[in-house]
């Protein structure tokens, strides 16, 4: 395939339904009304020469290149500003205009370095197509008057440079950081001949970029540059794929030479991400071929023995043997499986079908039982299904935005930054959390409420916003007599309505004065479209689920579903979560959620796989390793997760793990929880596979191969060769074999396939008979459960208390540069942003515990204690401490307890008693951790170790 | 001219709480910062950007844009010399570059002892006694090499 080169119409597509017909160069077209004549010419295949146009920007004007002539107007205007006219008669190539474009393609090129043969743009530079466009011969000014041609250039960057003296001053980068990303952290410098772009004064490193690259894709020369692009020169072919980060699941071009990613850009086809992109995914994709990575299989017979090497096959039968051993032993139940939110559908597919035909259990959980499974029970009971109901371009329609629980800017930066358009325009916003984020004030952008609520007080705060609603007569009755069951609205209108729910009843509670929060709620009711988009801080809790049913609840009440604008959003953390749910990698769930109780549906799977499979939910993940420790469960398989990391009380994980007999990691890195394992089975990156993703608006996306798998197998085949060793034999030549059993066997997949998918591009589910080509938006006419069912949401305070021991609360989230567990991003100069997770604290709580900004403190809770360094922040509410948990060695959830949502068992992340002091050592956990990271990851020392 | 404060960012930030609720408050801000303290230390751009919620560039783009608004302090006296066409008409730019000859500096620069700054200035709207000047804000008509020894002299005084 070759490189793709997208089709640049240099000014916004509008959308209107007046159509005005004009002729350019002699041709006839009809375009909507507001197209820029130069668009309007692209329309027809004319490209007019252009340099400060693009089309993810709108129309600046500056550069002069683009005159055109109109017949009837004086002088030659801009082609990029003029907006056509009925009837208009435009000549884009006269030997005016091509005289015009010549002089001013001269005055450029006279303070322009003449080194296109060494440059890095050479072959991919618009300046230089243009100066060959107008045919510029000769330059008469001579390069020896002032110029800029010594600037210095800015390498600050880990990922792209600064070369100022090939800068034409077009802004387009300037304007992208503004239209697109919503930073703001470019700007011209100076004036005149003096004008220059700059980071404000700085360098790039040092200013306010958050690197996500979309002012290195408006660069139309070499000025601003991606590293790996000097380093290895031009691609030579385009492959399109999905990005293996967060859950908005942006489309990129991976740019290849052979099968060397050179770089990744996103693609504008893609429509999660309309060509935006952030840090993640734009620049951080090198621990793909980061020399941790692990590529031969290795096996050990105790945790304590170093890894040794095998064979693919001696490392599947003996992981094999093992599970029949365990099964032969203690019993069918004794082992169980986990798949992986960050592999494909079909990967996932398959190891939920390993457990439940293979293993002949339902022991298989997924790590959305650490994030979003509330979400999952909360919108199907009052919904009726287990997923958001919009697509990301509702936004562009919301008139109130709420955000809750959520820091978009960091953990769904694309996404963030179409909000943040929307928020510009106009939308009103209100933020819930407890933490000053982002979104509370930045560049252009300013909440008209911020309701900094005490953890794990949401369901109190939700049911005051409700209690207004009910109670101010600003219910939406004509909606909810129509599509809500109006028996339950009574029940739950006469509960919210109860006075223990008014907002100066829970004021204490919560913390937020009662005024903020009656202005909020009839924000939210009577600002037309209101949108809910929300996060981890409302599903990690005892109540996640509740507060789901009470943001549902609240929805409903207003009418704010099932038209564009408005919706009950969540924001899933990682690329295929929405999907690994999907998929069927609940214990009590098979795909499409349907429970495994319901008899037609397990005969279904039962009469296509050719078993009998249980009829009783099996093991979520906390009960496997309550179980271990109990001494029931002994085995299990993990594909592509870190549960030793990422999962809470992370003592009580790793003693759950060592109880076990026989695990089997299948991943990338030899990560926290291998250190416990017996077998590893090499994981290959999404570049390695092809497959599909699912993002947090139910897009089923493409994920392509661009290299070939560094250990030799694709995940899937990896899982296909583990379920044939154990005797239940897998037969598929290519994942679109797996889609196709997934759409026999679900409902809402019935009607996805790849050559369905090759076709439009990316299909959201349902998408079957009734909704062949997908549905963007859920619940339009009517909600899938039929009527909408309010649930009570009655506040229960957490057992987590704070109290003389641990008086402050601690709450965790993440930061942009970082993902998760780090495990990819770690590996990449992203951790320059980010080296290590650092304790958020108000100077109030810092002063009077003695402790300065960047001091070494330890943070102790019932569960253990990790020491590590304080930020002193007034982001934070005192009382209130924060950190991220990217790091292993900090090991933020040795804090964390084993509190969960009643309904699903989600850990409570978002609420930990703690008490903070000076120290000046590690922890004993921390001591303990770097002495076992060298113990046990050790590789044998009779082949080549890994490091 | 009475010598400018020291940077101080609580006095800062109270002059640009008292004037950001003004439309258009940048310019008014910069111009008080800059009336403070004789130029616009390089910690006030936070400070404007956050009061404004602006970005840090933004204000550093505004900050540069007008010559006016300088980023170091200025020496104890100010001579701008317009530059401008009517001026250098009149042996304006002659007279200009005997004068910084004299004083040993270039455009823009402060005399070693910290008493004059010099600056250019692209008309000053006095085409019609040109060429003309304007010292510590006070205009100049028709200057000479011998008006402007007497205005260094006079900076020098004081």
């Amino acid at each position: 395939m070759a490189l793709i080169q997208e089709t640049d119409y240099g000014t916004p597509i509008r959308i209107t339904d007046k159509a005005v017909t004009l002729t350019i160069d002699g041709e006839s077209i009809s375009v909507p009304a507001g197209t820029s004549v130069m668009a309007a010419a692209m329309m027809l295949g004319t490209q007019i020469p252009k340099l400060c146009a693009t089309d993810s920007l709108e129309p600046f004007g500056s550069c002069r290149l683009c005159l055109v002539e109109v017949e009837g107007h004086r002088g030659t205007p801009a082609s990029c500003t003029t907006p056509v006219e009925e009837g208009m008669v435009v000549h884009t190539q006269t030997q005016r205009l091509a005289d015009l474009r010549r002089g001013v393609m001269e005055l450029y090129i006279s303070d322009h370095p003449l080194d296109c043969l060494t440059c890095s743009a050479n072959g991919d530079c618009e300046l230089q197509n243009m100066a060959g466009a107008v045919g510029l011969r000769e330059v008469r000014y001579g390069y020896d008057g002032a110029n800029h041609l010594d600037a210095p250039k800015d390498t600050s960057n880990p990922y792209f440079t600064f070369e100022d003296s090939k800068c034409i001053v077009c802004s387009r980068c300037v304007r992208a950081c503004e239209e697109v990303q919503g930073t703001f952290a470019l700007t011209i410098q100076g004036r005149g001949f003096g004008s220059r772009v700059s980071p404000g004064g700085l360098d790039f490193f040092g200013s306010e970029c958050v690197s996500c690259g979309a002012c290195v894709q408006a660069c139309p020369t070499a000025t601003l540059n991606e590293k790996s692009v000097i380093e290895l020169g031009t691609p030579e072919r385009s492959v399109i794929t999905t990005c293996a980060y967060c859950g908005v699941g942006c489309s990129f071009k991976a740019e290849m030479k052979g099968t060397t990613v050179v770089r990744m850009v996103p693609y504008k086809g893609g429509k999660a991400n309309e060509g935006h992109s952030c840090v993640k995914g734009r620049f951080a994709w090198g621990y793909a071929t980061h020399k941790d990575r692990i590529t031969k299989p290795m096996i050990r017979k105790t945790i304590t023995d170093p890894w040794q090497e095998v064979s693919w096959k001696e490392a599947l039968d003996y992981a094999a043997s093992e599970f029949k051993r365990i099964q032969a032993q203690y019993g069918r139940d004794a082992i169980g499986g986990i798949t992986s939110s960050r592999c494909t559908n079909e990967e996932t597919f398959l190891v939920q079908k390993l457990v439940r035909a293979g293993f002949g259990n339902n022991n298989v959980d997924t790590c959305a039982r650490v994030c979003h499974s509330p979400t999952g029970y909360g919108l199907k009971t009052t919904l009726g299904t287990s997923a958001g109901t919009q697509d990301f371009a509702s936004v562009d329609e919301a008139d109130v935005i709420v955000v809750i629980g959520a820091n978009p800017t960091d953990g769904h930066p694309v996404f963030a930054s179409r909000m943040k358009r929307r928020l510009r325009e106009g939308a009103r916003l209100i933020v819930i959390d407890p933490r000053r984020i982002d979104l509370v004030q930045s560049p252009h952008i300013q909440a008209d409420y911020h309701l900094p609520l005490k953890p794990g007080t949401n369901v109190a705060m939700i049911n005051a916003i409700a209690h207004v609603i009910v109670t101010e007569g600003l219910v939406d009755e004509a909606y909810v007599r129509e599509r809500c069951d109006l028996g339950d609205f009574e029940v739950w209108a006469r509960f919210i309505a109860e006075e223990r729910h008014a907002p100066e009843a829970v004021e204490d509670l919560t913390g937020v004065p009662a005024a903020d929060v009656r202005g909020a709620a009839r924000l939210y009711a009577t600002g037309g479209n209101a949108a809910i988009y929300y996060g981890l801080g409302v599903t990690e809790h005892s109540q996640g689920s509740t507060m789901v049913m009470g943001m549902a609840n609240l929805a409903m009440a207003t009418g704010n579903i099932g038209k564009a604008g408005t919706g009950v959003n969540p924001l899933r953390g990682q690329n295929n979560v929405q999907g690994s749910c999907d998929m069927g990698s609940f214990p009590h769930e098979f795909s499409g959620y349907r429970h495994v109780s319901d008899d037609a549906t397990r005969q279904m799977f039962e009469a296509f796989w050719g078993v009998s499979l249980q009829n009783e939910p099996g093991l979520r993940i906390p009960n496997m390793l309550d179980e271990a420790v109990a001494g029931t469960f002994k085995g299990l398989y993990i594909q592509g997760e870190d549960i030793a990391q990422s999962d809470p009380d992370t003592q009580h994980v790793t003693a759950g793990l060592k109880a076990m007999e026989c695990i089997v990691i299948q991943d990338i890195f030899l990560n926290e929880t291998a250190k416990y394992a017996h077998v590893f089975l090499p994981g290959s990156s999404f570049l390695e596979k092809d497959g599909t993703f699912t993002n947090a608006e139910r897009r089923i996306n493409r994920v392509r191969k661009v290299m070939p798998p560094l250990g030799g197998m694709a995940d899937w085949e990896v899982t296909i060769a583990l379920s044939n060793a154990l005797g239940f034999p897998m037969n598929y030549k290519h994942p679109s074999e797996i889609m196709d059993e997934i759409a026999r066997l679900t409902p809402t997949f019935a009607g996805v396939s790849y050559e369905k998918l090759e076709r439009l591009g990316s299909i959201q589910w349902p998408c079957n008979e009734a909704a062949p080509n997908g549905t963007p938006m859920m619940h339009v006419d009517r909600f899938v459960r039929g009527k909408g069912k309010f649930m009570i949401t009655e506040f229960v305070p957490t057992e987590e208390r704070t109290g003389p021991r641990f008086p402050l609360i601690l709450t965790t989230g993440r930061i942009l540069s970082q993902y998760n567990v780090g495990a990819q991003t770690r590996r990449t100069e992203n951790s320059r942003w980010h080296e290590e997770d650092v304790l958020e604290i108000h100077p109030f709580d810092a002063e009077s515990r003695g402790i300065r900004d960047g001091d070494l403190v330890s943070l102790d809770s019932r569960s253990g204690d990790i020491a590590l360094r304080a930020r002193i922040s007034e982001r934070m509410q005192p009382g209130v401490v924060y950190t991220t948990f990217h790091h292993a060695k900090t090991g933020a959830n040795v804090i964390t307890t084993d509190y969960s949502d009643w309904a699903t068992n989600c850990p409570e992340y978002k609420v930990t008693a703690v008490q903070v002091r000076r120290t000046n050592r590690p922890s004993d956990w921390q001591a303990r951790f770097f002495e076992e990271d060298q113990a046990l990851k050790r590789i044998g020392t009779d082949v080549n170790a890994a490091e | 001219m009475p010598k400018p404060a020291q940077w101080d960012s609580t006095l800062a930030s109270a002059i640009i709480a008292a004037h950001s609720s003004l439309d258009g408050a940048a310019l008014p801000i910069l111009h008080a910062l800059q009336d403070e303290f004789g130029h616009i230390h390089e910690d006030a751009v936070p400070l404007v950007a956050q009061a404004l919620n602006l970005s840090r560039a933004e204000v550093h783009g505004i900050v540069t844009f007008y010559h006016d608004f300088r980023r170091d302090p200025a020496g104890h006296h100010v001579l701008k010399l317009c530059r401008a066409e009517a001026c250098q008409s009149m042996n304006g730019a002659r007279i200009a570059s005997d004068l910084l000859a004299t004083l040993g500096i270039s455009w823009g620069e402060t005399t070693p002892d910290g008493h004059l700054t010099v600056e250019g200035v692209y008309c000053l709207g006095l085409c019609a006694c040109a060429p003309s000047a304007l010292f510590d804000g006070e205009p100049i008509g028709r200057i000479s090499s011998e008006t402007l020894a007497d205005v260094v002299q006079q900076a020098r005084a004081q």
